[in-house]
């Protein structure tokens, strides 16, 4: 009894001094905090972004909150740098369910977001980002759940293939590839100097995956894809088609031997670590690339050369857009109880000078209007001209798809390349994670 | 215990009725004492005993009512839907695949370590010039962090890796894999990584259990005319076998539980296509990457149940000759 009594001291400690420590954190906040209260009250903000490893992206970021404290003397912000995996599948789920989330986090958008507010974890900024979301245009869609506003994106992008414009033009390849008959020419002339067309890093699973992703996109119409994002039914054939491509294409034989094993990113035997070093041809990648490649490269300066980038190419006669692009991009978003303050310095973070330095670090593509003369690499001006044509950009499926579908999609797409998979198990295996 | 507990509390002495005064006085101060002596073992567990209730007790009670949940880590579990998660698992090849490699790595280990330990041990425990520098040697895997030891051989297995140009430098270039990618060979590569980490340890059982050898036994052996093997066998293993059961008893839950180096070593494609996936492994991947917290959850339950049984059973039958006495039973 008196061990039990214990116990229960203990616990209310914990209950307390749990409720102290919320109390202090959201101090001072109302939900619909007048104009004239804003920036009244010191607060301190947490700001949990990815970028961990050190380079330009992490001390643009120390910038920004800098900046924005020497504006705002009331505003304290506390920056934690966190790995993405780390921070998008314990640390924020753990901080969010605990009542103690930071205020300002990255946001992806998507399936997880709309799980988010439905858990009624995220502020409803949609009154006070008018301007801005005006601003950003459809992108900003993608931080939205019914309509309503929860996050906004600083990054907005789309994939497409980078290649080595040295190697091209050593194979006799005129032009980038515009159709997948092309592409696969390309593949037989690559070969035929020696060199491994395309860099692949399925030990990732994802690298592989977006592959399927974009066959699904040239297979499947805008409306299945919308359809199948909301209500998580795969029942459409272009979803197995989109498999049976990509099992024609991997018979083609276009990547290095032992992808299975390679990584995606950021390490010299990484796939984006073949093309930066001259050792691959090709690498289907997002818009972020550019700056992945340059912390693997020996030689930037030659990387900065050779490097090219054209768009995925189309498969003529399929039921796809061909001038639509898979893209998305990196967001934050405000904890329900973030001080008002958090709105503002979010509106701070896409606000074009902010967004003019951020496309200066070259880490990503800047998504408010005019910031795109901070461009000056030539790949990513060609991404944004790409962007901008792009008829519809479809966020990537594992993204959209919410991580429970995304997982077993990409698991199920992986084992294809592995040569154990079928088109028909990856339908299946999406089904059977949507049900789980 | 008792002896130092009645020197230690005068307080319960002076209070107890001076013996022999009046009838009963005698079974009184016993059961002061006895009263004494609960008071100390709960004064001195508690501490104890909380933090194991609140850190090992309660999460895992807690384990198990969210395995029972259909929950994805977001807002609380509202969802029950019973055991079926357990019974999904039962029903995902990749979870057999898991449980057939951690069955590959408990029966590989015990298979492989037990006479290469054995045999090293044996050969340890003689004199010879050196002998402590070979110990060291043996000592040092072990010794290492786990996650640097599977960064180690990473870099020496990977594709085009130290192992492959040693090979090739000395002409057995056909023997290259990918030892590390290659879905039939992955287990394979990471049992040897795991006894060549672990058998340290079994060399070090071993040589303590050794040393508690009586050397008059063997030297009597040896006067009766038996051979040096013939000594290990008749003398020296017998008297190992507690050792050895020990040994084996922490092997075995150590292999079903392995998580760190079939993290770092094998990438997410080759883990997830159930290649190398152990039980660990395969809960942190759905229980956090896929984000099924309440799947996840069941999950771990049924490690901790097969930990739980096997642990159990190997008492049952193999180690309770070796702890008689140190569990109480009641009458003796």
């Amino acid at each position: 009894m008196a061990m039990k009594r214990r116990a229960g001291a203990v616990l209310a400690l914990f209950v307390t001094s749990a409720l102290l420590a919320s109390a202090c954190t959201s101090g001072g906040d109302d939900e619909k905090a007048a104009e004239s209260e804003l920036f009244k009250n010191p607060v301190t903000l947490t700001w949990w972004h990815n970028a961990s490893q050190d380079g330009p992206g992490k001390t643009y970021w120390e910038k920004v909150a800098k900046d924005f404290s020497a504006a705002h003397p009331t505003v304290k912000i506390e920056i934690e740098a966190i790995e993405t995996n780390q921070l998008q599948r314990t640390r924020l789920p753990a901080a969010l369910l605990s009542n103690d989330p930071p205020d300002i986090f990255q946001a992806w958008g998507g399936g997880e977001m709309r799980e988010q507010v439905e858990a009624d974890y995220l502020k409803d900024i949609t009154d006070q980002v008018k301007s801005e979301v005006a601003d950003i245009g459809s992108a900003s869609e993608i931080w939205q759940v019914e309509g309503k506003q929860y996050g906004l994106p600083f990054r907005m992008g789309i994939e497409g293939i980078w290649y080595n414009k040295d190697m091209f033009a050593r194979a006799g390849i005129s032009a980038p590839p515009t159709t997948f008959e092309e592409l696969n020419a390309a593949v037989t002339k690559l070969k035929a100097i020696n060199v491994v067309p395309i860099a692949l890093g399925a030990g990732d699973k994802w690298p592989a995956a977006h592959w399927w992703y974009n066959f699904a996109l040239r297979a499947c119409s805008v409306d299945t894809l919308k359809k199948a994002t909301k209500d998580r039914t795969f029942d459409d054939p272009c979803f197995v088609k989109a498999g049976q491509d990509l099992k024609a294409f991997i018979d083609t034989k276009p990547f290095q031997n032992n992808f299975i094993a390679t990584p995606g990113q950021n390490d010299p035997t990484s796939a984006n670590g073949m093309l930066a070093n001259g050792k691959a041809a090709m690498e289907l990648m997002g818009d972020w690339n550019r700056g992945t490649l340059d912390t693997v490269a020996t030689d930037k300066a030659a990387l900065g050369k050779f490097l090219g980038w054209f768009p995925v190419p189309a498969i003529s006669g399929s039921a796809g857009d061909p001038k639509a692009a898979l893209g998305g991009g990196d967001g934050f978003a405000c904890s329900k109880n973030a001080p008002a303050e958090c709105v503002e310095f979010l509106k701070y973070i896409v606000s074009p000078e902010v967004q003019k330095g951020y496309a200066a670090t070259g880490t990503g593509l800047p998504v408010a209007k005019g910031a795109a003369d901070g461009v000056t690499d030539p790949a990513l001006k060609s991404i944004l001209e790409s962007t901008a044509s792009a008829t519809y950009v479809q966020l990537w499926l594992d993204t959209a798809f919410g991580s429970t579908v995304g997982t077993a999609m990409n698991d199920a797409i992986v084992a294809i390349f592995a040569g154990n998979g079928t088109p028909e198990k990856v339908v299946s295996a999406m089904k059977a994670a949507a049900s789980k | 215990m008792t002896s130092a507990s009645q020197t230690r509390t005068p307080a319960g002495g002076a209070l107890a009725p001076p013996a022999g005064l009046r009838p009963g006085a005698r079974a009184a101060s016993r059961r002061a004492e006895t009263r004494r002596k609960w008071y100390e073992i709960i004064g001195l567990t508690t501490p104890a005993v909380l933090i194991y209730v609140l850190f090992v007790l309660v999460p895992m009670g807690f384990a198990f009512y969210y395995s029972l949940f259909r929950w994805r880590g977001v807002g609380p579990p509202t969802e029950y839907v019973g055991f079926r998660n357990y019974t999904l698992a039962f029903q995902d090849p990749i979870f057999l695949d898991a449980l057939r490699n951690n069955a590959i790595i408990v029966f590989g280990s015990l298979l492989i370590q037990a006479p290469v330990a054995l045999g090293i041990a044996l050969l340890l425990n003689r004199r010879f010039r050196g002998r402590s520098a070979f110990r060291l040697l043996v000592f040092v895997p072990y010794v290492l962090a786990e996650v640097t030891v599977g960064i180690m051989w990473k870099l020496i297995l990977t594709d085009g890796g130290t192992l492959d140009a040693l090979l090739r430098s000395v002409g057995l270039g056909g023997l290259v894999q990918a030892w590390l990618a290659d879905l039939d060979v992955v287990i394979w590569t990471l049992l040897f990584v795991l006894t060549w980490k672990y058998v340290g340890f079994a060399i070090i059982l071993l040589l303590a259990g050794l040393s508690n050898v009586p050397p008059e036994l063997n030297e009597a052996a040896e006067i009766d005319g038996a051979s040096w093997w013939q000594i290990q066998r008749h003398v020296t293993l017998p008297l190992l076998g507690p050792t050895i059961r020990i040994w084996m008893f922490l092997s075995m839950i150590g292999s079903l539980q392995v998580f760190d180096m079939v993290w770092v070593t094998s990438v997410p494609a080759v883990r997830s296509l159930g290649a190398s996936a152990t039980m660990a492994t395969y809960m942190v991947d759905n229980g956090f990457f896929a984000r099924l917290w309440g799947y996840g959850n069941a999950v771990a339950v049924i490690l901790f149940a097969i930990s739980f049984v096997a642990a159990l059973l190997f008492q049952r039958f193999l180690l309770s000759r070796d702890i008689e006495g140190a569990i109480t039973r009641k009458g003796k």
